[in-house]
């Protein structure tokens, strides 16, 4: 338990200590979505539309964006060796990688979605739903993604091959993400069906996630 | 047993060896037998001479997530019982199941032209056959990006399991998304609802299909095995004159 939560200490602290790392993330999605009234035109109301699909969008790729450094850190350093044949099972090891990763870069995103709400003119019951949506949704796409970033670590050429791997992935998730964001604000009561089914996908990634992420990582080092 | 036996890669080659020319011969004969049958099945009321793109589609659309769960049981074999010829098979089937997705997707969009007036509607069963076409590729890429086969093979074996829990996931929730495919005629409950003039040449394209897949995987398989016994001699050679 006590190395577990020093992994969780190191990786928070390399996040906010090293280059900045967590803030990269939201930078990404904000300029993602500036950029979105820039192609379609600074529509107010199809914004107001469009908006939690953007804000959902944006969240993906700037999740996407930081997931390579999940794994590739710890691999330059040989820390990742290290970890493999530590007496602690991998599965827990990545699934506290996963958390001190969700924890830096993922909660975030969700922190500043309420704010990024404004720019696209949704109400702040909107924004705060799609907020509560992300919270339920991205550790999703960490887990996933870190499926994707195990199997592309051992990989010389694995930043653009994690995107293909890990996006269809996401599919699910994103599709419940933004039903359940939309259902809040046309029709509040049926918000509760693909809320529910997030947070399933969310649960069921916990389990299958650090399993897989940690037989792929075996796999590379042998 | 005969799985263990074939675990002899030249074995397995010399069984296949035999096996093929009538593999080949059979399937020629009933996808012939089978075109021929499509070519004389009547007409729909509604849809005319279209309905036939049904013969072709239909098959390679129920392949493409055949092949998927081959690559799936092939999959178990790499991780659980390192099966050599395991990851032979997942290997081979991948462009294989790639493209049985595209020939599905293309005749599928030729077939909604004249009958739904698009050719692509973001209609759920599309939406997840075009995602298990990306979820093909992906695979591919990564068989291709790492050199060393065994290694590849786990990689690639983990990927597979993976998509496999997702894709009836994928599958559930694009329905739940958004629908205008019809749904299943043919297993159901209430048997099936085709009339036996088109279904009978439908299942014999099926089988046709099928052996068309035997066939190609068993030679694809073959290839694969003669691929790394060259590669294997080349570094044996290179190492040599050193």
């Amino acid at each position: 338990m006590t190395a577990l939560g020093a992994l969780i200490r190191r990786d928070l602290l390399i996040a906010i200590r090293a280059g900045g790392g967590a803030l990269i993330g939201v930078l990404f999605f904000l300029t993602v979505v500036v950029l979105i009234p820039f192609a379609i035109g600074p529509d107010l109301p199809l914004l107001k539309r469009i908006g939690p699909s953007i804000l959902w969008l944006g969240a993906l790729l700037a999740s996407l964006l930081t997931l390579e450094r999940l794994f590739t850190a710890d691999q330059d350093d040989g820390s990742l060796d290290l970890l493999t044949m530590s007496k602690t099972p991998l599965e827990l090891t990545c699934l506290a990688k996963a958390l001190a990763h969700w924890i830096a870069s993922g909660l975030p995103l969700v922190v500043a979605t309420p704010l990024f709400g404004l720019l696209l003119n949704l109400e702040p019951t909107e924004s705060l739903t799609v907020a509560l949506t992300l919270l339920a949704g991205t550790p999703a796409l960490t887990l996933t993604g870190m499926i994707g970033a195990a199997l592309a670590v051992t990989l010389r050429r694995g930043g653009l091959l994690l995107a293909v791997l890990v996006l269809p992935l996401s599919i699910p998730v994103l599709i419940f993400g933004v039903a359940a964001s939309n259902a809040a604000a046309l029709e509040p009561s049926s918000f509760g069906t693909p809320f529910s089914i997030l947070c399933a996908i969310t649960l069921s990634t916990l389990v299958i996630g650090p399993v897989a992420a940690a037989a792929s990582l075996r796999q590379g080092i042998d | 047993m005969a799985l263990i036996d074939l675990a002899n890669p030249t074995r397995f080659l010399a069984l296949t060896a035999r096996v093929l020319p009538w593999l080949i011969g059979i399937t020629a004969l009933l996808m012939l037998f089978g075109l021929q049958q499509s070519y004389m099945a009547p007409d729909d009321y509604q849809q005319g001479a279209t309905v036939k793109i049904m013969f072709v589609h239909v098959p390679n659309a129920w392949l493409s997530m055949f092949v998927w769960i081959v690559m799936t049981a092939a999959a178990l074999g790499t991780l659980v019982w390192r099966h050599p010829l395991a990851d032979v098979a997942a290997k081979a089937a991948a462009p294989l199941g790639a493209a049985f997705t595209f020939v599905a997707l293309v005749t599928g969009s030729l077939w909604g032209r004249p009958t739904w007036g698009t050719y692509w509607e973001w209609d759920a069963r599309m939406t997840s056959v075009l995602i298990l076409f990306l979820m093909y590729l992906g695979l591919i890429a990564l068989w291709r990006a790492v050199e060393d086969p065994s290694r590849a093979a786990r990689a690639a074996a983990i990927l597979t399991l993976v998509g496999a829990i997702n894709i009836p996931i994928i599958k559930f929730s694009v329905d739940w998304w958004n629908t205008l495919h019809q749904p299943a005629s043919l297993i159901r409950s209430g048997g099936a609802a085709i009339h036996s003039t088109i279904l009978i040449p439908l299942l014999i394209m099926a089988l046709a299909f099928s052996l068309l897949f035997l066939t190609l995987h068993l030679a694809a398989m073959r290839n694969e095995i003669l691929r790394r016994r060259v590669r294997t001699l080349q570094m044996m050679q290179a190492s040599g004159r050193a």
